[in-house]
């Protein structure tokens, strides 16, 4: 199963920077862990959570939570500069504002990271 | 209490990735990374670019597969050093394996070195190997909108090749509309149609590589 391997090996990464993240800040007990995801970078959010569950199982943080944020894609208009939210087409929309289809930026939607914890 | 953090989670893999590029940048290899769908034709372009390119370069191939030699066997079979990495069920290289791979290599020499990532079109665009450049391939036995599907790749790749062009006759694939579809995921991408089986087409991708390897060796 490709697709949950991708989950494992990413929830790998997020278990090293939390082990780290609790010791530097003297905490015993995660609570939650919030992964901010960008549209574009092919998570599944159910398949990270049953990740983090398979992988936190019989560890110390058995009982913590994994919260899936999804960051949206928001390209900026290669012709007028406004910033959007294309419906479904990913990097392959027109502009709300103008029409115009193609050359956009990439805003945001390629992120993925830890972007905090709770903790006891 | 809460705990700010905000650290990017394949910051592992990009510290590794930056180490890798430092090293291929010191011995002045040209490293790529080559994308494609499982039977896009990667391993027969591949042999073939070896064979015909042979004379003029030394090249090594580290080969990424879930399972099995086989496809390192074939490329080892032209002449050029290969080494097997079996992600056992992984769907992408990372820059640990790749790493990991270089121990098997003589890299003292190597003109260019070709990543062959597993056959998959989604998450080896998330994880950078240190090379020079990302090259996808599609062939056209695949739909034309492959790349409306899986931008991401497209986006991050410098070069689509679109392979197997003999078998355009028997299928319906619109060049010009695939080719559109990569320029909207990444308006600097460069097209190049071929065909790894009869080599219609090879000249402009060698032609590519040249460039390339010659860019690299003034850095």
């Amino acid at each position: 199963m490709p697709g949950a391997m991708h989950e494992m090996s990413i929830v790998s990464s997020i278990l090293a920077i939390v082990d780290q993240e609790l010791a530097n800040a003297g905490a015993t007990k995660l609570l939650t862990v919030v992964v901010k995801h960008g549209r574009l970078t092919n998570i599944m959010p159910e398949a990270l959570t049953f990740a983090w569950e398979a992988l936190t199982r019989d560890t110390p943080h058995a009982d913590s939570r994994l919260t899936a944020v999804e960051v949206p894609l928001v390209l900026r208009c290669f012709a007028c500069k406004k910033e959007f939210t294309p419906e479904d087409n990913l990097l392959i929309a027109p502009c709300p504002a103008c029409g115009e289809e193609l050359g956009h930026t990439l805003v945001s939607g390629r992120e993925l990271f830890v972007e905090r914890l709770e903790a006891e | 209490m809460e705990i700010p953090v905000v650290r990017n989670v394949l910051e592992a893999n990009e510290r590794i990735s930056g180490q890798l590029k430092k090293l291929f940048a010191d011995k002045g290899i040209l490293a790529l990374n080559l994308m494609s769908s499982p039977g896009a034709g990667k391993t027969t372009l591949l042999e073939r670019t070896l064979r015909d390119l042979s004379e003029d370069y030394r090249m090594a191939v580290i080969e990424g597969d879930l399972q099995t030699d086989n496809d390192a066997r074939r490329v080892a079979a032209t002449g050029a050093q290969a080494v097997q990495i079996n992600t056992q069920g992984g769907c992408h290289l990372d820059g640990s394996m790749v790493m990991a791979a270089l121990e098997a290599l003589n890299l003292e020499g190597i003109d260019i070195l070709f990543i062959e990532n597993v056959g998959n079109l989604v998450c080896p665009a998330e994880f950078s190997l240190g090379e020079d450049a990302n090259v996808t391939i599609l062939s056209v036995a695949e739909g034309d909108d492959k790349p409306e599907k899986y931008p991401l790749v497209f986006h991050v790749s410098k070069i689509m090749l679109l392979n197997k062009t003999d078998l355009l006759p028997y299928v319906d694939f619109d060049l010009g509309r695939a080719a559109g579809f990569a320029r909207t995921a990444n308006p600097e991408i460069k097209v190049f149609p071929l065909s790894a089986r009869t080599g219609e087409g090879l000249a402009a991708w060698y032609d590519w590589l040249h460039t390339m390897r010659a860019a690299k060796s003034r850095a």
